[in-house]
């Protein structure tokens, strides 16, 4: 489906991405994880082609992705960036249906497709005409999730989309988002910080740290067999909501 | 759904489709004869005297007033912009034509023949330069010729621009009497007058046939190293046009040796003294002459108004099309390409810093006087907001938006049209506005190059000292500023969309 051969990137001094290689398998959820820095929005970045890469080279569908070929490739990706990346000049319906009415795509198709992703999403039909700045976090993450999926792409890159909502509205929006998954099986990548969420979603985990991949593998592997002291760390280090009371009186 | 993005396409085409049709609508039947004058009365009524007979004569004449010093009259002549114009002889030989050392009326005729010109033989008045000052100090001082101011090193001279930088004025006056003052300052020849009275300068040069020598009464000082040439008055004319218009040439040298020394004084008079307009005063000096019945026709102040905002707004709008046609663009590579971007707005920048008066002078040797030299002119200063304008709507776009847009598989293009000009809108609506408001203003100098325009009565009413015509053009080219920062508040609603304004309510 997707795979990353020996791709490495800097930033001028800064090394992103030490060389590494790996391999998105098709209709799973992988998930990128790692702190803060580690170079997850870059290896999304290297996947739809918005990076390119020092070395190596990504394949898409047995197709090396090119700075030539990478704007037709990324109509066969959805993409959803953590808050900010919708168009504030359009609605929401708008937003979700640009990319359909750009390519031609007939007014009857494009509606049906666009109540069914509301629907999908349990995103309310009135509110497609409503602005982004008139909805809530919650909202705007459900219509970016649909302007992703608005083609029906073949793999779905999802970088922090639930970062900055509050737990209610992000436990609510998890439930939705993997529901969403499994109806519609297809070839996931989501970027988080949380490893409850990361377990919650995936298939596979990829933990990161400084440009590299420490471990690949389900949660269960990493929690019994933590490939390195820092898994096992990383892991340890989200605070559970009864630690504070299990400790007691200091 | 909205769909907003090429509504700002089509609000440039309107606005451009309006440029071109005002453009049409300014567009006279072509006359056959351009008169010019130079930017003082006697000038402007000599003017008007030729436009009549030329009229009389069934020419389609019209009369560029007030276009400016010798130069440029001279420049417009020789070019053909203009056909004919009123000037001395002294100023021939002394100041255009000084290299060649001309002694006698032959010499001068081959001269002007040469370049393509000719000369009436001498309407009669010697217009000589003199130097003048009150009367109360000029007998305090004991002053009455040229060569007694080098007994007094300390008087301050106020010259008109013209006579400070000629050949036969200031600097040779100086050389051949010796003269010791160090401030001589340079005005307005109409304004010379005032700054006498109050006291401000000393010493000023006079006209022989100003009116406001009798007026208020001056002390003309004696030009007793007889530095000054005569300055007959003649009219200079191109030798084609006698093919062209034989009825205007013939008309016009009926003119010579008709207008003595007292009758052009009285003129003057007439005009800055009584504010007649020089049309009118043209008029009758006609009738008087030459028994020729010309009613003056006297523009209504509607019909005026009129004619000079379709003038005005001519300018503006073919300037200002121009300028977003090209700005944009300009804007757009700016904000994509970090180095020549950079060279663009330093270039867009400094042509701002020019002033806008030597703009237009500047404009002159490349494309002469009138409408095109102000367009051009306002067209480069209208580049910079709306440059600025589009680069900085563009630049200021959040990263993620045009993440989402470039992740989406739009190409380049397509962003451009769909996103990021749509969301660069406001601030490159506000640049044209900026533009339009600044251009309106500085529209009003195309006056100074035979531009019209709401200038036109501005620069009179300077010339004049009449308020009341100052207003003429100050008044509405401030209300169609208004208008127009209005009309683009109201496209703001229509043009930025939607979302774009809620979130910058919010
Ligand atoms: N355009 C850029 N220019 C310079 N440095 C960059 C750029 N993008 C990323 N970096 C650097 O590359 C490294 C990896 O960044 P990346 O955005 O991939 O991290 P991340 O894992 O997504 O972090 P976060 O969880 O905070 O989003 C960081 O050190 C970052 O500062
Ligand atoms: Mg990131």
């Amino acid at each position: 489906m997707l795979e990353l051969i020996d791709v490495a990137k800097s930033f001028g001094p800064t090394r992103a991405l030490a060389p590494l290689s790996l391999e998105i398998r098709p209709r799973k959820t992988t998930v990128l994880i790692g702190p803060s820095g580690c170079g997850k929005s870059t290896l999304i970045g290297l996947m739809n082609g918005l990076i390119r890469p020092d070395r190596g080279s990504v394949l898409f569908d047995s197709t090396a992705v090119t700075a030539a070929n990478s704007a037709l490739i990324r109509r066969r990706m959805g993409y959803v960036i953590q808050d900010g990346g919708l168009f504030p000049h359009l609605d929401a319906g708008a937003n979700v249906t640009l990319m359909a009415r750009h390519i031609g795509w007939p007014k009857a198709k494009i509606e049906a497709r666009l109540e069914e992703l509301a629907d999908l999403t349990r995103f309310p039909r009135d509110a497609l005409a409503r602005y982004p700045v008139q909805l809530s976090g919650g909202q705007r993450q459900r219509v970016s999730l649909m302007r992703g999926l608005m083609l029906d792409p073949e793999i779905l890159l999802l970088d922090e989309p639930l970062g900055a909502l509050d737990p209610m509205i992000r436990s609510e929006l998890q439930t939705d988002l993997k529901a969403v998954f499994e109806a519609l099986n297809k070839t996931v990548v989501l970027v988080t910080h949380d490893i409850g969420e990361a377990g919650f979603f995936a298939d596979v985990i990829v933990l990161m740290r400084e440009g590299a991949i420490v471990q690949t593998g389900t949660l269960r592997d990493l929690v019994d067999s933590p490939a390195d002291p820092f898994v096992t760390r990383f892991i340890n280090a989200q605070r559970a909501p009864f630690d504070a009371l299990r400790g007691g009186p200091q | 759904m909205t769909r907003s993005p090429p509504l700002v396409a089509i609000a440039l085409l309107a606005w451009l489709l309006a440029g071109s049709l005002a453009a049409g609508a300014a567009e006279p039947p072509a006359p056959e004869v351009r008169i010019g004058s130079k930017k003082f009365t006697e000038s402007v009524v000599l003017g008007e005297i030729a436009l009549h007979l030329t009229r009389s004569a069934k020419v389609r004449a019209v009369h560029l007033r007030e276009l400016g010093g010798t130069r440029i009259l001279w420049n417009a002549l020789l070019k053909g912009e203009i056909d004919i114009y009123p000037e001395y002889t002294g100023t021939l030989r002394q100041e255009i034509l000084s290299g060649l050392d001309i002694r006698t009326a032959d010499a001068l005729e081959r001269a002007l023949a040469d370049r393509g010109l000719r000369a009436s033989r001498p309407l009669g008045f010697n217009n000589t330069y003199a130097l003048g000052m009150l009367p109360a100090m000029a007998d305090r001082l004991g002053v009455e010729k040229i060569s007694d101011l080098v007994r007094h090193p300390g008087l301050k001279f106020g010259f008109s621009n013209e006579f400070i930088d000629r050949g036969d004025g200031w600097p040779s006056l100086r050389r051949r009497y010796g003269l010791p003052q160090a401030e001589v300052r340079g005005l307005d020849h109409d304004l010379a007058y005032r700054g006498l009275m109050g006291g401000g300068i000393d010493v000023i040069d006079l006209y022989a046939t100003d009116a406001e020598i009798a007026y208020y009464g001056l002390t003309v000082l004696t030009d007793d190293l007889r530095h000054f040439p005569a300055y007959d008055a003649v009219y200079l004319y191109r030798a084609d046009l006698t093919a062209r218009a034989p009825g205007a040439v013939a008309a016009l040298l009926r003119l010579e040796g008709r207008i003595g020394q007292a009758a052009m004084t009285a003129m003057n008079a007439e005009v800055k003294l009584k504010g007649v307009a020089e049309t009118k005063v043209a008029a009758r000096f006609l009738a008087k002459t030459l028994g020729l019945d010309v009613t003056a026709p006297v523009e209504g102040f509607f019909a005026r108004l009129w004619r000079r905002t379709v003038e005005h707004l001519t300018l503006v709008a073919i300037s200002l099309s121009a300028a977003i046609v090209l700005s944009i663009p300009l804007g757009v590579i700016a904000a994509r390409r970090r180095t020549l971007g950079q060279v663009i707005l330093a270039v867009v920048g400094v042509i701002q810093t020019i002033p806008s008066l030597a703009l237009l002078v500047f404009m002159i040797p490349l494309l002469g006087i009138g409408g095109p030299p102000a367009i051009v002119a306002l067209f480069l200063y209208s580049l910079l907001p709306i440059v600025r304008g589009t680069y900085t709507g563009l630049h200021d776009i959040p990263l993620p938006i045009r993440t989402s847009a470039e992740a989406l598989g739009l190409a380049p293009a397509a962003r451009l049209r769909l996103v990021e000009l749509p969301m660069a809108s406001r601030a490159i609506l506000s640049g044209i506005k900026t533009s339009a408001v600044i251009n309106i203003g500085t529209a009003t100098l195309g006056a100074l190059i035979g531009a019209g325009g709401y200038g036109q009565p501005i620069l009179t009413g300077i010339r004049l000292d009449d308020v009341n015509l100052i207003l003429e053009g100050a008044v509405p080219a401030a209300l169609l500023a208004l208008i127009v920062q209005g009309m683009f508040e109201l496209a703001e609603r229509l043009l930025v969309p939607k979302g774009l304004r809620l979130s910058a309510d919010s």
